[in-house]
């Protein structure tokens, strides 16, 4: 049977996984690479990697990390963040990820997602959104980008039906609005993707404790749930979560 | 010696980065001489059945891998590499090698299903030597739209479920794959791939 998956994302600036605190801006919290091996121990089913790098010179960093990630863990890894060509896309690839996330870029750009596809295959590509509560759209929600501080004229349904169309192999709803609160993520807004399109939808922000997973992977209808600070901070680990989901009888590999 | 087939393949990288964990003696090419030498061959593959034939033709590799399983040596195919041995794929009708009596066919979308099937799934499987060691139910990181059909119930030596029971792995003598990805399968994808380094065929 096909198992509920479990990500953990971490944010990489300048080769340093980071983490945005209220009212403190980003602290470093790790070395990315052995965070990924000790999130590989603790049986992660995929990590993803954004880089926060603010210089596109720095670039190469990102890749040293990816190429060092790709020899320690035996996981499936996606990586997103500063990708705008298929140039940038082959790159990531070659230096061992599985998978590249796209989010304001395929925006601007739609061809992007097609030109990926054609190249490396749907299952390569994955979408990801930022989706803000919105009641003038026809769902309900609208697609923001930049890390949600720029509104596009965008519907979050429409968006995740047409880069489907386009050939992205998987969507990342992020929700703006449920992000960093660590109450839950946004059921209804996943629900009612994961219901409209026909690849899988990996939920985002909000993640607090193993029940809101739970809720997310039931009720959400997700296919796999984000998490970041619930175990960055060693409030819980993986093991620990998946233990939890399992005695819900959520299928998740142990 | 194994040899790891060069053919512009997504997944080249993360089998290469998997041996050398192992600490494999292996090499990689795209020279057919080079390939039927060694003594064993893994044929990875990620991406779409026409393109990748196109490519294999362009380089002599069909002709390779055919020659390559004639000789009696262990090969490997994994994911698109596991179709491409089968004999026609769906996948824009392309005809294959051949070398496993089968078919390669299309997931349903009809059933509700998503495409592709992309995740962990637990494995059932027999006591085929590549599974030595490794305790039923574990599970395994597949991503594909198509599965294949063995012409031999017997050659199916691992099978998972995603609507319908499908093939996971298939082996027919000397000629051996997977539909999953053991060099993304964490712990018990790597002993699978372990046990096809320590196979005496």
């Amino acid at each position: 049977m096909l198992q509920k998956r479990i990500v953990v994302c971490l944010d990489v600036r300048d080769g340093k996984t980071t983490k945005g605190i209220k009212f403190k801006g980003n602290i470093d919290i790790g070395d990315p690479v052995e965070m990924a091996a000790e999130y590989y121990r603790q049986g992660v089913d995929e990590l993803v990697f954004y880089d926060i790098t603010a210089s596109s010179e720095k670039r190469s960093i990102m890749i040293d990390v990816v190429r060092r990630v790709a020899q320690t863990i035996f996981i499936p890894f996606c990586v997103g963040g500063g990708i705008s060509s298929v140039e940038d896309m082959r790159a990531v690839l070659l230096a061992g990820a599985e998978k590249i996330s796209i989010n304001s870029a395929a925006v601007r750009n739609p061809g992007l997602i097609d030109g990926g596809a054609r190249q490396f295959g749907n299952q390569c590509i994955v979408l990801g959104m930022d989706a803000l509560a919105d009641p003038s759209m026809p769902s309900g929600y609208r697609v923001v980008i930049n890390g949600g501080r720029k509104a596009t004229g965008l519907d979050v349904l429409a968006w995740a039906k047409e880069a489907e169309s386009r050939g992205a192999g998987e969507i990342v709803l992020n929700s703006i609005d449920a992000d960093g609160t660590r109450e839950g993520y946004e059921l209804t807004a996943t629900r009612l993707i994961s219901e409209n399109v026909g690849i899988p939808v990996v939920a985002s922000g909000g993640a607090g404790t193993p029940e809101h997973l739970a809720s997310v992977l039931t009720e959400g209808k997700a296919d796999a749930a984000l998490i970041a600070s619930m175990v960055h901070f060693g409030d819980y680990t993986v093991a620990g979560i998946k233990e939890y989901l399992h005695g819900r009888n959520i299928p998740v590999r142990l | 010696m194994i040899a790891v087939i060069d053919y512009d393949s997504g997944n080249l990288k993360s089998v290469e980065t998997a041996l050398a964990y192992l600490g494999a003696d292996y090499f990689i090419s795209s020279d057919p001489e080079k390939l039927i030498a060694a003594d064993k061959l893994i044929f990875p593959g990620v991406g779409e059945a026409a393109q990748a034939m196109g490519v294999l033709k362009s380089k002599g590799l069909d002709k390779a891998l055919s020659d390559f399983a004639a000789t009696g040596k262990a090969l490997f195919g994994i994911c698109l590499g596991c179709q491409i041995l089968f004999e026609h794929s769906q996948e824009s009708d392309t005809p294959c090698l051949g070398l496993l009596p089968g078919m390669v066919k299309q997931f349903s979308s009809e059933m509700g299903l998503k495409i592709p099937h992309m995740g962990w799934n637990t494995l059932k499987h027999t006591a085929h030597p590549l599974f030595k060691g490794i305790p039923q139910g574990k599970s395994f990181y597949y991503v594909h739209s198509y599965y294949v059909e063995a012409s031999h119930k017997e050659d199916v030596i691992g099978s998972s479920d995603y609507g319908i029971e499908f093939t996971g792995a298939v082996a027919r003598g000397n000629v051996m794959a997977t539909q999953f990805h053991p060099e993304k399968s964490g712990e018990w994808g790597l002993k699978l791939l372990k046990n096809f380094m320590e196979l005496e065929v």
